[in-house]
């Protein structure tokens, strides 16, 4: 359904339909109005796009090379294919490419587009570089398992000028060598983290986990099929954040906070993430 | 320089308990004291295609790492604290950037000697460089590898990074220097080049240096943008953007917050024209810089130049101290009422720094990761305001453009590809060395005027690692950026590299394939993972000693097609270029 159009209103074309998004939309939104369905790793609905992974690349005229849908603003008369070619070629070698190196067999999303793509990841040559990072267990809280890290940036935004201005994690290094890291790759218990587990909540990949979650995946005992989710507000404090309580067995395994919520837009602090560890 | 900071204070930064010495914090002193100690702010969000930036005094993050790097020999924790505090960057961030650069260490080397770099590229391997390498490992020396260090036709090259001492390169020590073409009356850009004396105005001013200036100013901005434009001169670092009208779109552009930047980075293998422009004829691009910023209406200058070029870097600055001393730089420019001047800063050894918005990103203190485009740098540049950036051989030749004017400037060279362009031949040549030629000239002539090929010709690499192979039917190619385009080739930064055929191409496209995956900045997926499947499938190539298979040949267009359509910048666009002009060329593949 496209939006009602207002005076600022932008028309483009998405795959032949023309669909009108309000200034200052993206091409992702663009497609979302057309019903186009997009896949996208670094975007987050509330982070800045830092378009890197570039799965959601769609062919727009006029340019050479293939546009970021999730940050290059829709602009009037635009023409743009989501399914061409080209564009179902580089987003095949994209989720190729990641499966080459990275464990993404918790990344549900990808999965569903690799099939979709015909993503072929063992045509490469064996015994190729992988991420190849040992998990980092050092609290109780969360855990960090680098060997499903797709480098989506998105942890660093969130616990930095997206959410919590913490500044703990960064991109180190370069190239294929690139990591998340503290400096020096110090503890987090080291480092400036605040566990507000905010990272947590937008990792894709789960290579951010939940110790509760890792510690029943690592026992086989992770049935997100016999979990239900409770609503709550947070009694910590007065902000009164939403949380979404995960329970499996009556225990609570871990927390969440809706994206959509106008006061935590998904992000929340040690207390509303954690607490429950402690109740 | 850099615009004030806006926003609120940043929330208290936590830093570990490794505190610096009492060396490092001198090391730290040297570039800000305790009394400019920043107070960083949060700046409005960039929300087209970046991320949000702070800035404060986060553009002297790289200068405190090289200085840290210089006197202790590496970033220690408590150095890198010591730094982090003072700038009021997270330390996080600051250890990010930290090892984005091969100049700059983050472990801790166990010594303090000097550490040789030594140049594993094609022109340095053909002129023996393992050789080199191995009786320098002999003597003791701390050697490190390095990709092409900008001196290949003085092949193998060095570069000796100090600890406590100057940088130096050995064979800068021979103070002769003669261009091959030295005397030729045809030279334009080189016209200065090995003439005049690089460290004296006087000398420069003898050689009809700054009359350009005083035309400039004469004519006013938009005369001279109009001739810039009028004279069809394009960008010579590698992309050929007409310079007119990347100027016009700066000045266009309202307020005073602009920049004209000099982009020395010159990392591409085989490049090595910008060292000698800079070496000598430093208060060329000082001049030519100065009417950019004039014409643009840009107060602020920056020079980045290449961390591996100490010698370009203390001619530069003694110009910019000798232009500022006689009023040619500063606040007044030669009596214009307008100001201008130049900061410089130093690369710390990244190829993709070279790349404009990675440029920006590194000289304001953060990783030198290209930024997605639009938005353009003329618009949003350096500290995210309008910038012209330049490459240095682009800027001379706005010197004659204005004294001779654009009809003059267009007598040599084509139609669509007026005046002249340098090459920098260097492999298998007779006289390797830095040429200038009207547009236009075969490659083959060029070649020859280089002294013949050494052998019998079997390729030519031109462009650079980021260029194509060419077989020895290209030879009466004519070099302008029209037929190289046709030809599916690219003049790129003027690489001519020359290949005989007993030199085993297959270990230089794995070379070639290897400098990519190291220099890719690891920012996007299919740069960042495709640059490293390349070079697999290449070593698994060389050591089959067969036939590349189909499906291999396959998975490599595949790779390539990816890294073309999408990537975000050029390192990425152009990673598989070379590897797959060798293939088509049956360069390598073929079996042996
Ligand atoms: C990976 C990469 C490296 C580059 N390195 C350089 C360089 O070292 N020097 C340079 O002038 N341009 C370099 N460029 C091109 C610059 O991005 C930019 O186009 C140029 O500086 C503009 O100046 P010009 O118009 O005078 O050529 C590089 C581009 C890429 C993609
Ligand atoms: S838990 Fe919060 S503070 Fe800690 S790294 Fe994650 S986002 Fe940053
Ligand atoms: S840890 Fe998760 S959120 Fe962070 S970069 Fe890796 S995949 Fe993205
Ligand atoms: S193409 Fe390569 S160098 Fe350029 S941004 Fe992507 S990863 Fe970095
Ligand atoms: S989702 Fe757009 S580039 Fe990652
Ligand atoms: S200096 Fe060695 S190849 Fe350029």
């Amino acid at each position: 359904m496209s939006p009602a159009v207002t005076e600022t209103a932008v028309t483009i074309r998405v795959d032949g339909q023309e669909v009108a998004v309000p200034e200052g939309a993206t091409i992702l939104d663009a497609c979302d109005a057309a019903g186009v369905e997009t896949p996208t790793i670094c975007y987050g609905p509330t982070l800045t796009p830092v378009n890197v992974c570039r799965v959601c690349v769609v062919e727009l005229d006029g340019s050479r090379a293939l546009v970021p849908s999730c940050s290059r603003p829709a602009e009037e008369g635009m023409v743009v294919h989501t399914d061409s070619e080209r564009v179902r070629h580089s987003r095949k070698m994209v989720i190729e490419f990641l499966a080459t190196g990275v464990d993404v067999s918790q990344a549900d999303e990808l999965g569903q587009w690799a099939e979709h793509y015909g993503a072929d990841p063992d045509r490469y040559v064996p015994g190729g570089e992988t991420m190849n990072e040992p998990v980092r267990v050092q609290d109780n809280l969360y855990i960090r398992d680098y060997d499903k890290c797709v480098l989506c940036y998105r942890c660093v935004e969130a616990c930095g000028d997206d959410a919590q201005h913490t500044y703990a994690i960064s991109v180190a290094g370069r190239g294929f060598g690139a990591r998340i890291s503290t400096e020096f790759d110090v503890t987090l218990p080291d480092s400036a983290c605040v566990y507000c587990g905010n990272c947590v909540a937008v990792c894709p990949t789960n290579a951010l986990q939940f110790k509760t979650e890792y510690d029943l995946r690592q026992a086989d005992d992770w049935r997100p099929e016999d979990q239900s989710v409770t609503q709550t507000v947070c009694s910590y404090c007065g902000v009164g954040c939403n949380l979404e309580l995960h329970v499996q067995d009556n225990q609570i395994v871990k927390c969440t906070s809706p994206d959509d919520h106008d006061v935590t837009r998904g992000n929340l602090c040690i207390k509303g993430r954690f607490g429950w560890n402690y109740v | 320089m850099p615009p004030r900071p806006r926003g609120p204070p940043l929330a208290d930064l936590h830093f570990g308990d490794d505190q610096p010495t009492d060396a490092e914090l001198a090391a730290i002193d040297a570039i800000v004291s305790p009394a400019d100690a920043a107070t960083v702010t949060e700046t409005e969000r960039v929300v087209r295609g970046g991320r949000s930036r702070r800035q404060g005094l986060r553009h002297l993050l790289l200068p405190v790492l090289h200085s840290l790097q210089h006197e202790i020999g590496w970033i220690s924790p408590g150095g890198l604290n010591g730094a982090a505090k003072r700038l009021g960057v997270p330390p996080a961030e600051a250890y990010g950037v930290a090892t984005f650069y091969e100049l700059l260490r983050t472990t801790d080397p166990g010594h303090t000697n000097d550490v040789v770099h030594v140049c594993v590229d094609p022109s340095c391997a053909l002129a023996g460089n393992e050789e080199l390498r191995e009786s320098l490992e002999a003597s003791g020396a701390k050697v490190h590898n390095s990709p092409c260090l900008g001196q290949c036709e003085r092949a193998p090259a060095l570069f000796v990074q100090g600890v406590g001492r100057p940088d130096r390169v050995p064979a800068d020590d021979d103070e002769d220097f003669r261009l091959p073409q030295a005397g030729d009356p045809g030279l334009r850009v080189l016209s200065r080049v090995g003439v005049v004396d690089s460290t004296s105005l006087d000398s420069y001013r003898e050689h009809g240096g700054y009359q350009a200036l005083a035309s400039a100013i004469e004519m006013g901005p938009d005369a001279v943008i109009s001739a810039i434009s009028d004279s069809g001169l394009s960008g010579r670092g590698g992309a050929a953007f007409p310079t007119g009208i990347k100027w016009r779109a700066v000045a266009d552009e309202p307020g005073p917050d602009k920049h004209v930047v000099a982009n020395c980075d010159e990392s591409e293998p085989g490049t090595f024209k910008d060292r000698i422009l800079c070496e000598h004829d430093p208060f060329a691009v000082i001049e030519s810089m100065t009417i950019a910023g004039l014409a643009t209406g840009s107060p602020h200058g920056w020079i980045y130049i290449r961390g591996e070029y100490p010698r370009a870097t203390a001619r530069l600055e003694g110009a910019i101290a000798q232009a500022r001393a006689a009023g040619l730089l500063g606040d007044d420019v030669a009596g214009s009422g307008q100001r201008f001047d130049i900061e410089l800063r130093r690369g710390a050894g990244a190829y993709i720094c070279g790349e404009e918005t990675a440029l920006f990103n590194s000289i304001e203190g953060f990783r030198g990761e290209p930024r997605n485009k639009p938005p353009f740098p003329t618009t949003h540049g350096l500290f995210n305001q309008p910038t012209a950036i330049n490459n240095p051989e682009t800027l001379i030749n706005v010197l004659d453009i204005v004294t001779d004017g654009p009809d003059a400037y267009r007598s040599v060279g084509t139609e669509r590809s007026p005046g002249t362009r340098l090459f920098c031949l260097s492999g298998r040549v007779g006289v390797p060395g830095l040429y200038e030629v009207p547009f236009g000239t075969p490659l083959g002539e060029l070649i020859e005027l280089a002294g013949g090929p050494v052998g019998s010709l079997a390729a030519v690499l031109l462009g650079g690692a980021a260029g194509v192979f060419v077989g020895p039917d290209s030879l009466d190619m004519p070099l302008t950026l029209e037929d190289a385009r046709e030809a599916g080739a690219t003049l790129g930064s003027g690489v001519v590299t020359v290949f005989d055929d007993t030199v085993d191409m297959e270990a230089v496209v794995v070379r070639i394939a290897e400098f990519f995956r190291d220099e890719s900045c690891g920012q996007c997926v299919p740069c960042r993972v495709g640059t490293q499947r390349q070079h697999e499938v290449l070593v698994e190539l060389q050591a089959s000693g067969q036939p590349l298979p189909p499906q291999r040949v396959e998975l490599i267009d595949d790779m390539a097609l990816a890294m073309v359509d999408a990537s975000i910048c050029g390192l990425g666009h152009t990673a598989a270029s070379a590897v797959r002009s060798a293939i088509d060329l049956g360069l390598i593949g073929n079996s042996s």
